[in-house]
């Protein structure tokens, strides 16, 4: 029998209780679909405590806001956040659900496209509605190339992923949207999965996938202590820290800071490589930033030749120099 | 007690220098292929859970071309003991959904599977689904970017995951789904004996029939998703060189265009 789903949902992430601001580019992204096919959108908190965020979100673009509260969703536990959707989707259905592109979103979307039926698709850096159907554009074979796919769900809805910071996040608009609790059931879903503990990372750092800047550090720093250059350069322009493989497999900073292919994929709106020669891994991860600024010894390397602005010099000696200035431009600018 | 774990594999393009025809679909014959990287981590960590758990057995997985037998062989020589091409004309076109019914069609024929491992992601397709995917397939617990088996045993295994924020800890019953990120190990070489067994191995080519799916659900007709076209990603164009005699001036005038462009 075909499914006849209405209206979209953007799925919240709350970790912790801080609402991820990837819901807002799911707002965003959602809009185009709702728009074209007169339908409306609905934000989706889930997990505990989360009612309490619906403030934050009520005026930013949703029409309605769906709340999925329960002890039992505090903790990122798949089954668990997975049967709460799907139970209340299957009761609302909703023709499209939107889900970032994270580990929660790669977690959760494909299980609840199974258990719906529907259809699923990721990364999407671009949607478009023709005639109510929805294709979506994303990058594949290492950012190499961009394909455009169909989505053509008939018998469950249509599950999408979109690439963190490919889609603005909303602004705030003038309608608060009205907030509705969905019941939610742990004895409607199977659970084999015991949540044990979170250790939070101590270090407080600026997230890389939603980061609006990012300044990166590789192998033509020289020797791991002078990574500390890229924290204070960091630090000035309120960045994130990433770095090239060469410089994680070689210890000077956790995986976790690893920009490419076998790290993390980014798209800020700047992107400060500082001794990063561009080999395609690396580029693959960070080529679709807004602005890119590379700083190395080496004017003929790829990453030179690609930046929006290239500065050749000893990053010892220009990255301090950068801190500096910014410094003198910030102060001045407060004392005018 | 040992337990049977499986991991899927598959073969992909080695580089990412693709070309794209006329018609819009990439054309990857003629490309050096070999294991999607990120699943040499899988390989790894399933056989490292084989070393700590006497009496396991290790057997590759790998959808996709004939030719995949290629990587099974290859997962063989670095200690896999069995493998399995799944392998139909009629699953050409699979989209991720149908792709993880096959895969999962061919995980309840094996058995006795207690563990299935995935890399993050592939190379090509890039969307990291299977390991959930899979995982909803099976009715399964399934869990992404694990950075490290903390324990296991017949029963169930307690892995970490990594997240924006830190890292989850999780025990997961057995069977379960579980996809590795390149954290958690590194992947050791294949030994020479190991290449010699992998070369007279024989490999068995399961297709629909085989893991009891129906040609009608899967392939491209039956995939709820499909790709238009492809294009290459335009390349970007030179940006401006930043002038300066000394580090002082290059940083003014780098600054005075972050300015402009109000990153500060």
């Amino acid at each position: 029998m075909a499914y006849e789903g209405k209206g979209v949902w953007c799925v919240g992430e709350v970790r912790h209780g801080d609402l991820s601001p990837s819901l807002f580019e799911l707002i965003t992204a959602g809009r185009i679909i709702a728009d074209a096919r007169s339908e409306t959108l609905t934000a989706v908190l889930i997990g505990k405590g989360v009612a309490a965020k619906a403030d934050e979100v009520a005026a930013r673009g949703a029409d309605k806001i769906l709340v999925l509260e329960h002890d039992a969703l505090d903790q990122l536990v798949d089954e668990a956040h997975t049967g709460a959707l799907t139970a209340a989707a299957g009761t609302e259905k909703p023709r499209t659900l939107l889900f970032s592109a994270s580990v929660y979103g790669r977690s959760v979307a494909p299980r609840v496209a199974v258990a719906l039926g529907g259809a699923v698709a990721s990364d999407a850096s671009a949607l478009t509605v023709t005639d109510g159907k929805l294709t979506l554009e994303r990058s594949a074979f290492g950012s190499a190339v961009i394909s455009t796919v169909a989505v053509n769900a008939a018998d469950g809805p249509e599950v999408v992923t979109t690439a963190p910071m490919a889609f603005e996040r909303s602004g705030t608009s003038e309608t608060k949207a009205e907030v509705t609790q969905a019941a939610v059931d742990p004895a409607s879903w199977t659970q084999n999965t015991e949540f044990v503990s979170f250790s939070a990372d101590e270090s407080k750092e600026i997230d890389l996938g939603g980061a609006e800047k990012i300044v990166s550090g590789g192998r033509g720093l020289g020797n791991a202590d002078n990574f500390s250059l890229i924290r204070d350069l960091a630090k000035s322009l309120g960045a994130a820290v990433g770095a090239s493989r060469a410089v994680v497999d070689s210890g000077w900073i956790p995986y976790k800071h690893q920009v490419g292919l076998t790290g993390r994929q980014v798209r800020p709106r700047l992107y400060v490589a500082c001794g990063i020669s561009g080999q395609i891994q690396h580029l693959a991860g960070m080529k679709s930033s807004d602005v890119i600024v590379a700083i190395n010894t080496d004017a003929d390397c790829p990453m030179m030749k690609l930046a929006t602005y290239s500065v050749k010099g000893d990053l010892t000696q220009i990255i301090p120099a950068i801190v500096s200035e910014i410094d003198k431009v910030r102060g001045s600018s407060n004392g005018s | 007690m040992g337990i049977h774990i499986a991991v899927c594999i598959k073969r992909t393009p080695s580089s990412t220098s693709v070309a794209i025809d006329e018609s819009g679909q990439i054309q990857t014959a003629g490309l050096p292929h070999g294991i999607n990287p990120f699943d040499e981590y899988a390989i790894e960590e399933a056989l490292r859970i084989k070393e700590k758990l006497e009496g396991s057995k290790v057997t590759i997985i790998s959808a996709g071309a004939p030719e995949s037998e290629d990587v099974v062989k290859a997962a063989l020589a670095l200690g896999a003991d069995e493998g399995v091409v799944v392998t139909d004309p009629a699953f050409d076109g699979s989209d991720t959904m149908v792709t993880s019914l096959i895969l999962s069609k061919t995980v309840e024929k094996l058995g006795d599977v207690k563990l299935i491992l995935f890399g993050k992601q592939t190379n090509d397709g890039e969307s990291g689904h299977m390991t959930a995917l899979v995982g909803a397939r099976l009715g399964r617990p399934s869990i992404s970017a694990v950075r490290k088996v903390t324990d296991i045993d017949a029963d169930s295994i307690t892995v970490q995951r990594l997240m924006d924020d830190g890292a989850d800890t999780l025990k997961l019953n057995l069977p379960a789904v579980v996809g590795v990120t390149k954290e958690i190990n590194e992947p050791r070489l294949p030994s020479l004996k190991g290449k010699m067994r992998a070369k007279k191995a024989a490999i068995p080519k399961w297709g629909a029939g085989d893991i009891g799916v129906d040609a009608a659900v899967v392939g491209k007709d039956a995939s709820p998703t499909g790709v238009v076209k492809m294009e290459p990603v335009p390349a970007r164009t030179a940006g401006t060189a930043i002038t300066g005699e000394t580090p002082e001036e290059l940083a003014k005038n780098l600054v005075e265009k972050l300015k402009e462009t109000k990153f500060i």
